[in-house]
């Protein structure tokens, strides 16, 4: 049958209902089946073994304290992130130098940095000697929970930024005009107008970063040293123990860190609109003096200072190993595949094929839940439930995550191989990323342009192809990208999933923790080759998109 | 004081000229429009009286004081935005006591400032409404009560009811004239609409393509405009083009299109110049019989529109011009499509232009 006429058939069948909510409970199924179930499934499935833990005191507070050690570096470095953050976004979008188009890209950097690379570069940087440590004689920061708080800070900040960026583009100066031509200074009207309004935005902030800290597995692993978090104590579970109390102490440690972030994030969602920003009282002449250059400009040197002293160098300060190793032989042996590179580049083809295979999996299951979000096409209620579950893997920590699903997919399916497992944990991971930005981009259209396709004779999936696929397609690759990369970055579910396949972020983790014997110079050229290519591949991702969709 | 000078102002935005060097002395109560069409200038320069930009050139003074770098917290300043712009997350009452808070009013002082304002506007029921829960009107004039608690002597508004039905823009644009009288304010009001303008400014600056064209009363622009330009922006005009015959002193005599010849008496003009002859629909006589005299021609009904209060004639001239007559509908006696007709207008009431350099259409095209 030639396309068009295929095309014409299936806009035809679109219009039978059976067939457009058919599409849709697909969609709905396959979210229940392979991404919000089965971890829950694989918890309960092993809920015994918890028994284990019980009756170890030690082995609980340990897990215990684990757990509450990732809520306070979460929670505090979430905070940081935002009170930090907010300057960097300011300067951005109101500064007036030339400049800030430089530093609004390069502020997006540690984001592209795969976490793994970035711990190592972190803990080059803080602690060993070869880094600001060689400074001050001996170690600056070394392993631990200083190192840790540094490490979730870095990746973390780049989002808040993006997403407070992105908040006060979008907001009317208007308001802050009105406040100013009231009598308000600078300061005040940011305050008392500018902030209350783009608090959802704030909030939202709040709550990427806190789920990234709370997730994030590989990088921590390379700088907690003899610290533990829940990700670091599920990972040192597999050292220290075997059998049903290794099972049951990862059971317990992933159910607690599952049930206490869908508690915060319940919260958080619940109090946030309630929640009055701070203190409603005006104090004209000290704001005044926090308004006009003196203030300003030392808040924005700080803010800079932050940026480039804690978040910029400390990411990219991994190239300098990589640099070096190009000067030896360590470039040609790793090209030829020789000693541990062969495993790496192994690792690297495996990393990006499921970054691709998931993001394909993401728009075509994704997609019809977007628009059912969006559009509340199951009716207004059903569609908020599913609209509040689909972030519940956003906020679940990623480990936890890996942990149940394996529980479940190897308890349920034994027969089902180790890659289609990875596939699923690695879709449960960013799922939420990919429905969320495209529903928020089909929102943005108005309904009334869908109306007047079809009051043209366009049939609903024409409807979707000719008004709602050409006004989304850039969010559909930013949401691919975004996808993409939090794929190849992540390391905590696949090593809680696989036990012989190995991914890019888990052989330098590898390395850096001495299973493997590498060489630093080794180790600084594998980040540098992971962190290249990324670039390239995003690179190529952004010039495809570059004023494509943007209506 | 709060007499307003702008002095040689410009200001760009990129490679767009916004504002070319202009100067304008707005007095101390007096009730000013800025009026032009889309994109002439007349928002920029009222944001810049505020301090919400900058000018590239040129001084703005609020009183005796020179405000170029004075932001706009402190030039003592209420502005009414087109948007509205109330805070979303205040009700009525805290959007309206937000400006004698931030300048540090106790409570006492703003609260009765708040309660004086809503009465003005006739709001003081509706003080716990957050603004989504608010008429267009009633939005409009919480922001008009905002801007006035602040207890500013200069009230600056951005087409203040450009987003209000027909009737509420003409209730409304009576109150905030009387509000502004009372409380002897000055005020700057930007518009794009003519009537809004003439019925309710002290004197009117009408702007094209970021210069100003011609400052007056109302009165002083509808009778005698100095461009072509304003005399087809205030009010309606019809324009006739032709050559200049003869000159006697102030007389004029001019040649229309296919010889027609009538007189005007404006003009310092010279033989054999092209000119443009403006004469407002409502000034032309329109008769049945024929008749002999100045400034009389031969043309045809060719459309009729009834609007109700008037009536309105295209009529052909027989040198083929096409023009507009508006007269009361039910004054005198109606006439049909496809009629003749003679047509006549009295020589004062004619305004002569040089034809001008870019064009008539040009120059009197409004976007």
């Amino acid at each position: 049958m030639p396309k068009t006429k295929m095309l014409e058939a299936l806009d035809r069948l679109s219009s039978k209902k059976a067939v457009k909510y058919g599409v849709y409970l697909i969609a709905v199924i396959l979210f229940f089946a392979l991404i919000l179930l089965p971890p829950i499934l694989g918890i309960i499935i092993k809920w015994n073994t918890m028994q284990q833990v019980l009756n170890q005191p030690a082995l609980m507070s340990r897990a215990l304290s684990a757990v509450q050690n990732s809520f306070i570096i979460a929670l505090f470095v979430s905070a940081l992130d935002v009170a930090t953050g907010v300057p960097m976004a300011w300067l951005i979008t109101r500064g007036k130098s030339k400049w800030l188009n430089v530093l609004d890209t390069v502020s997006d950097i540690p984001f592209i940095v795969p976490t793994a690379a970035l711990g190592y570069s972190l803990l080059l940087f803080w602690s060993e000697p070869g880094g600001v440590s060689s400074l001050f004689g001996n170690s600056l920061i070394s392993q631990g929970w200083l190192l840790v708080v540094l490490l979730h800070f870095t990746f973390s900040y780049p989002v808040v930024v993006r997403v407070i960026v992105g908040a006060l583009l979008d907001y009317k100066k208007e308001y802050e005009n009105a406040s100013r031509t009231l009598g308000a200074p600078p300061f005040t009207a940011s305050r008392t107008v500018t902030f209350p309004i783009i608090k959802p935005s704030l909030i939202a902030a709040f709550i990427l970063a806190f789920s990234r800290s709370i997730s994030e597995t590989g990088a921590t692993f390379i700088v907690a040293g003899a610290f533990e978090n829940g990700p670091v104590f599920i990972q040192n579970m597999k050292k220290d123990y075997v059998g049903s109390t290794y099972e049951g102490s990862i059971v317990f440690a992933s159910f607690i860190l599952i049930a206490v972030a869908l508690a915060i994030f319940l919260t958080i969602r619940a109090l946030g609109p309630k929640l009055k920003l701070p203190v409603t009282k005006i104090w004209p002449t000290f704001e005044r003096k926090l308004s006009y250059s003196k203030a300003a400009s030392s808040r924005d040197s700080v803010t800079l200072l932050i940026f480039f002293a804690i978040v910029l160098i400390p990411s990219l300060f991994v190239a300098l190993p990589a640099l070096q190793a190009i000067f030896t032989d360590t470039l040609p042996k790793s090209l030829s595949g020789a000693g541990v590179w062969g495993e790496y580049w192994q690792s690297l083809l495996l990393s990006y094929f499921l970054g691709a295979v998931v993001t394909i999996l993401n728009v075509i299951i994704g997609l019809p839940m977007a628009i059912i979000v969006a559009r509340r096409k199951l009716g207004v209620l059903p569609s908020a439930v599913l609209d509040v579950l689909v972030n519940v893997p956003l906020v679940v920590p990623s480990i936890a995550l890996g942990v149940s699903l394996a529980i479940f997919w190897k308890a349920s399916f034994a027969f089902m191989p180790e890659m289609v497992v990875l596939i699923f944990a690695h879709l449960a991971i960013t799922y939420p990323y990919f429905v969320r930005s495209m529903s928020a981009a089909v929102e943005r259209i108005s309904p009334d342009l869908e109306e007047a396709a079809r009051t043209l004779g366009a049939k609903p999936l024409g409807v979707f192809r000719t008004i709602v696929l050409p006004l989304t397609k850039y969010s559909i690759l930013s949401g691919a990208i975004m996808v993409f990369t939090r794929s190849v970055s992540e390391t905590g579910a696949t090593v809680a999933v696989v036990t012989s396949l190995r991914t890019a972020p888990v052989v330098i983790v590898d390395w850096v923790m001495k299973k493997v014997a590498a060489t630093p110079l080794e180790i600084g050229l594998g980040c540098g080759f992971l962190i290249v290519f990324s670039f390239i591949i995003l690179l190529a991702l952004r010039l495809i998109v570059k004023g494509k969709g943007r209506y | 004081m709060a007499d307003v000078r702008v002095v040689n102002v410009s200001k760009k935005f990129g490679k767009i000229v916004a504002l070319d060097n202009v100067s304008l002395h707005i007095h101390e109560k007096e009730y000013f429009s800025l009026l032009g069409p889309s994109g002439c200038g007349k928002t920029t320069l009222l944001r810049l009286i505020a301090g919400l930009i900058q000018p590239d050139k040129g001084e703005i003074y609020i009183g005796e004081r020179l405000v170029n770098n004075v932001p706009p917290e402190d030039r003592d300043i209420g502005f009414v935005f087109q948007t509205f712009a109330l805070f979303p997350h205040m009700n009525v009452w805290d959007n309206v006591i937000y400006g004698p808070r931030v300048k540090g009013f106790d409570m006492k002082k703003a609260g009765t400032i708040g309660h004086e304002v809503l009465e003005m506007v006739k709001l003081h029921e509706r003080s716990d409404a957050f603004p989504n829960e608010l008429s267009g009107g009633m939005m409009q004039r919480t922001a008009v009560a905002r801007a006035l608690a602040a207890g500013a002597k200069l009230l600056l508004l951005d087409e203040p009811l450009g987003q209000l039905d027909a009737k509420v823009r003409n209730e409304l644009r009576y109150d905030i004239r009387r509000m502004v009288k009372d409380l002897e304010l000055t005020a700057i009001h930007v518009t794009h609409d003519q009537a809004e303008a003439m019925s309710i400014s002290d004197r009117i600056a009408v702007i094209k393509k970021g210069k100003v064209q011609q400052v007056g009363t109302p009165e002083e622009l509808y009778m005698n405009p100095q461009s072509v330009f304003v005399a087809n922006f205030i009010g309606e005009s019809n324009f006739l083009e032709g050559y200049v015959s003869t000159m006697i002193g102030k007389e004029t005599s001019i040649e229309l299109r296919g010889g027609t010849k009538v007189h005007a008496t404006d003009g310092d003009l010279k033989r054999g110049e092209r000119v443009v002859l403006a004469i407002r629909p409502e000034t032309f006589t329109i008769e049945k019989e024929a008749k002999r005299g100045e400034n009389v021609i031969l043309g045809s009904v060719e459309r009729v529109v009834f609007e109700g209060t008037n009536i309105r004639y295209e009529v052909r001239l027989e040198n083929q011009d096409s023009i507009l007559i508006v007269k009361p509908s039910l004054m005198g006696k109606w006439f049909n499509i496809g009629e003749k007709v003679t047509v006549s207008f009295q020589r004062e009431k004619a305004h002569v232009f040089l034809y001008p350099e870019t064009g008539l259409k040009e120059e009197i095209a409004v976007e």
